[in-house]
């Protein structure tokens, strides 16, 4: 169907309408950008790091919206356990990136936990879940402050560098990247060389169990048919030869391939380049294979709207001020690929089985009842679900700042994504991964250069910050104000049929 | 024959009795018995470690009236069918706005042909108050018409309305063209502080009024009898055939068309109602304060007064007078015992009162949330 529809004027209108919220804060980042005096160089550092940092938890935000939970203002709970974690590895003397995968791995069980009982609490009020997250996120704020205030030190008596003097209590600012724990940007910071082994190794272990789990179920090994090995085989090959071509990690050997290696930033002008080019041979290949291979009528429009933009990207990547500033930043390798690999996970799982019936119970409740879906554990698992990814999102963010301000790390977690994630087009009942990625661009531009902009043109930066905190609070208010008001046209609609 | 008889009859008398009980507590709720049993308890422990429970028991009354007009804006809210207005600080800054303007005309002179001091206080609080309510009037109706556009989401929205308006506010806080130095940041000229402090201008207006003392405990009688009065106000409101009207609109909206009655003016008028008050009631919570909170300062007021109305036993779609004054009392009795009683018990822990006011109030606004089920 997709490939069969022809560019109209009424698709370009649907297009703007659609889009109305991102065109309208490009035009004010643009004007700001304009205003504030900074240089590119300045403003892509700055907002490739919010990107890194900031990104992770928007994405979090998807599943609930597609399981019909609304915008989850809980995902502020998931910080928490990402912090309450934080706190007892640092402790218990965690440092660096392992130290950070503790976390995550500590965080998972406390998030699983929190998650659980706020979905149990969502299904008891349908409907109002987003009133019941922004407040159920308060409530948790003040159990929160209770174990860190009192029951550490108070109750279970604790000697670290991060009490207060009084030894009741945490500090209000943990310091994370200072010895013992070297935990600041320790995600960052991890070199592509290291990346590279680890995925090697990985994918050779798993390739390995996943053929002995063949042998041993006595399945066939093939390269053909749904039970096809050609995947997994195919990304092993690669990543050998690259692995070689390191000089297996940089132990055989050094060439300059390893020494590029060694780097932990990718430089965002030729990352783009590369990206750019990978995007429009993949484009290519699909418009190819739509219009000669299966010889579909038509014109395939979405390959050919991402080729346009691939190409609009690279030509403005070509304008001087664009060039030094992407050619001065760059990006963190790792933080970036987890994220790409959440968005993958997630266009992964939305496909599986149980991601359909997070849809059905999305779209209708008593249809999906109808056709035999839990409900409610749905709903839950899907409250679980983004509780812990919103925990690794905090964790992300916090290796990147270095410091946990205790007590407040969390307050606008949920705020910031939830405003970010509109921007970029999302709704109450309808999301995507685009929304996020859009959504974190527009919205942090808009972050970065309002102080700036507010300093130059009104002589205040203090207007320029309150100005983007009345933007976070009216772009939810006005989200929310649309997807009533056309939930209460559509009820009308139905009523006059 | 008869006796088995008789004592099955006694036994569904008793079972009937403890139906009637359970049902009794049902109704009232547990978290509201948990509540106020905290608060006797504490207050009896604030008795046995030695605290000056008259002095402490005005406190109380005094934090009583200071809050109570912000809880009430939440009745005609609630009962026009709007549900908790937790966008009370659209009226709190309009009320701030007053304030801000009635400093400014006490620094230029205006009323300076007052010369009886408490009359004066009174004077610039009058003023406040009126434009205040003015402001809250106009943001009111704005406020009902959008909150008209958007039934069964008005929690949700009006929290982020609410939001909004303080940050809007927040920009004209720093741009106002207010001359009284007392107002501004120093140094800078132009500005207003985060705390501006009253003791010049409308400070204690009220509070003072036919102030007295009974033994350690001082009575605000002036603030207490401001507050009962608009309770009373609110209860004879409630009770004329507009207010009925009104209720009638919230309760059941297709049985009240049906009778005739303006569904959405009705509900515009429950939120301009509420939304006024907003603006009166901060003016006599910073008159007995001492300070205007500005900026963020309002930012969370609402909660606090929704959740006040819900401990008194409203619901999302009902409260009454009594809800108020209860929960009000009950609400504010909890926090203000408790930050002397944990610095007495557990002086090295700062917050205690901060963590109960949150676990409280939201703990009862979820609990509401669960129970509003079955009306939707």
């Amino acid at each position: 169907m997709e490939n069969q529809k022809i560019i109209s004027p009424n698709m370009l209108k649907s297009f703007f309408f659609e889009n109305k919220v991102a065109l309208m804060f490009l035009i004010i980042s643009g004007v700001a950008f304009w205003a504030s005096g900074m240089t590119t160089v300045m403003f892509f550092n700055e907002l490739s790091v919010r990107i890194g940092r900031d990104t992770f938890l928007v994405l979090s935000l998807l599943i609930p919206v597609v399981a019909g939970l609304g915008l989850n203002f809980g995902i502020v709970i998931g910080a928490m356990s990402a912090q309450i974690a934080l706190f007892f590895v640092v402790l218990f003397g965690g440092s660096g990136a392992s130290g950070l995968f503790t976390v995550a791995l500590v965080a998972t069980p406390i998030a699983i936990l929190l998650g659980y009982l706020v979905g149990r609490l969502f299904n008891s009020m349908k409907g109002s879940e987003m009133i019941g997250g922004m407040i159920v996120a308060l409530f948790a704020a003040g159990f929160y402050q209770f174990f860190f205030l009192f029951f550490l030190g108070g109750i279970v008596p604790i000697e670290s560098r991060m009490m207060t003097s009084s030894g009741i209590g945490v500090l209000n600012v943990i310091d994370i990247g200072a010895s013992p724990s070297y935990m600041r940007q320790a995600l960052d910071n991890v070199t592509m060389l290291h990346i590279l082994t680890v995925a090697f190794w990985a994918m050779l272990v798993f390739v390995a169990i996943m053929l002995i789990v063949r042998l041993v179920k006595k399945q066939a090994i093939t390269m053909k048919g749904p039970l096809s090995i050609r995947r997994p085989i195919f990304a092993l090959i690669v990543l050998a030869i690259v692995y070689i071509a390191s000089g297996f990690g940089g132990m055989a050997f050094v060439n300059g391939f390893t020494l590029w290696l060694y780097q932990d930033r990718l430089n965002a002008l030729y990352a783009l380049w590369w990206g750019g080019l990978l995007a429009a041979l993949l484009m290519g290949y699909a418009i190819i294979k739509a219009k000669v291979v299966e010889k579909s009528p038509g014109v395939p429009i979405k390959p050919i709207a991402y080729l346009v933009i691939v190409i609009i990207a690279f030509l403005l990547s070509l304008w001087t001020p664009v060039y030094t500033g992407l050619e001065n930043v760059g990006l963190p390798v790792l933080t970036y690929l987890i994220i790409i690999g959440l968005c993958v996970a997630i266009k992964w799982f939305l496909n599986t089985r149980l991601g359909q019936n997070m849809r059905s119970v999305g779209q209708s409740r008593p249809v999906a009842t109808a056709a035999g879906i839990n409900v409610d554990r749905t709903r839950i698992i899907a409250m679980i679900m983004s509780t812990v990814l919103a925990a690794y999102g905090q964790i992300i963010m916090l290796q990147n700042f270095g410091v946990m301000n205790t007590y407040s790390a969390h307050e606008n977690v949920g705020l910031f994504a939830i405003a970010a994630f509109l921007v970029g087009g999302a709704s109450v009942a309808k999301a995507s991964i685009k929304n996020a990625i859009l959504g974190v661009i527009l919205f942090h531009s808009l972050f970065i250069l309002a102080p700036f902009a507010g300093a130059n043109l009104m002589d205040s930066t203090l207007i320029g910050e309150y100005f983007r905190e009345f933007v976070a609070y009216a772009v939810i208010a006005l989200a929310l104000v649309m997807h009533a008001w056309q939930r209460k046209k559509k009820r009308k609609a139905k009523e006059n049929e | 024959m008869s006796k088995p008889q008789d004592v099955v009859k006694s036994e569904v008398v008793k079972d009937d009795f403890m139906v009637i009980v359970r049902k009794r507590i049902a109704a009232f709720g547990l978290p509201r018995i948990i509540i106020l049993v905290a608060f006797i308890l504490m207050f009896v422990l604030a008795g046995i470690v030695g605290m000056n429970l008259p002095s402490f028991f005005g406190d109380v009354l005094r934090r009583w009236g200071m809050w109570g007009i912000l809880v009430l804006a939440m009745v005609p809210s609630i009962q026009s069918g709007n549900a908790p207005n937790f966008g009370v600080s659209v009226g709190i800054v309009a009320g701030l706005l007053g304030a801000v303007i009635s400093i400014d005309l006490n620094y230029r002179g205006a009323f300076d042909f007052i010369t009886n001091p408490a009359l004066h206080r009174i004077a610039g609080a009058l003023v406040a108050i009126a434009i205040g309510v003015i402001g809250g009037t106009v943001l009111g109706m704005l406020y009902g018409m959008l909150l008209n556009r958007v039934k069964g989401s008005e929690m949700a929205i009006s929290v982020y309305v609410g939001f909004s308006a303080v940050a809007v506010f927040n920009i004209l806080w720093v741009r106002i063209p207010i001359s009284n130095p007392i107002a501004i940041l120093p140094g800078t000229g132009s500005g207003l502080r985060q705390m501006i402090n009253l003791q010049d201008d409308f400070g204690d207006a009220f509070d003072s009024l036919f102030r007295f003392q009974i033994g350690s405990m001082t009575i605000h009688t002036g603030l207490l009898l401001l507050f009962f009065l608009m309770c009373f106000f609110m209860y004879i409101f409630m009770k004329s055939k507009r207010g009925m009207r009104m209720s009638a609109a919230g309760d059941n909206p297709t049985y009240a068309r049906a009778s005739g009655i303006n569904v959405d003016r009705m509900r515009i008028l429950g939120t301009t109602i509420s939304t006024a008050l907003g603006a009166f009631g901060i003016v006599i919570y910073a008159q007995s304060f001492g300070f205007l909170q500005m900026y963020r300062g309002p930012l969370m007021m609402g909660f606090t007064a929704v959740a006040s109305v819900l401990i008194g036993g409203a619901t999302i779609r009902r409260a009454k007078v009594f809800d108020v004054l209860f929960g009000a009392f009950l609400f504010n009795g909890i926090l203000t015992i408790a930050l002397p009683l944990s610095t007495q018990l557990i002086p090295d822990i700062p917050g205690v009162p901060e963590m109960l006011r949150l676990i409280i109030s939201n703990g009862i606004i979820l609990y509401a949330l669960t129970r509003a089920k079955g009306g939707r």
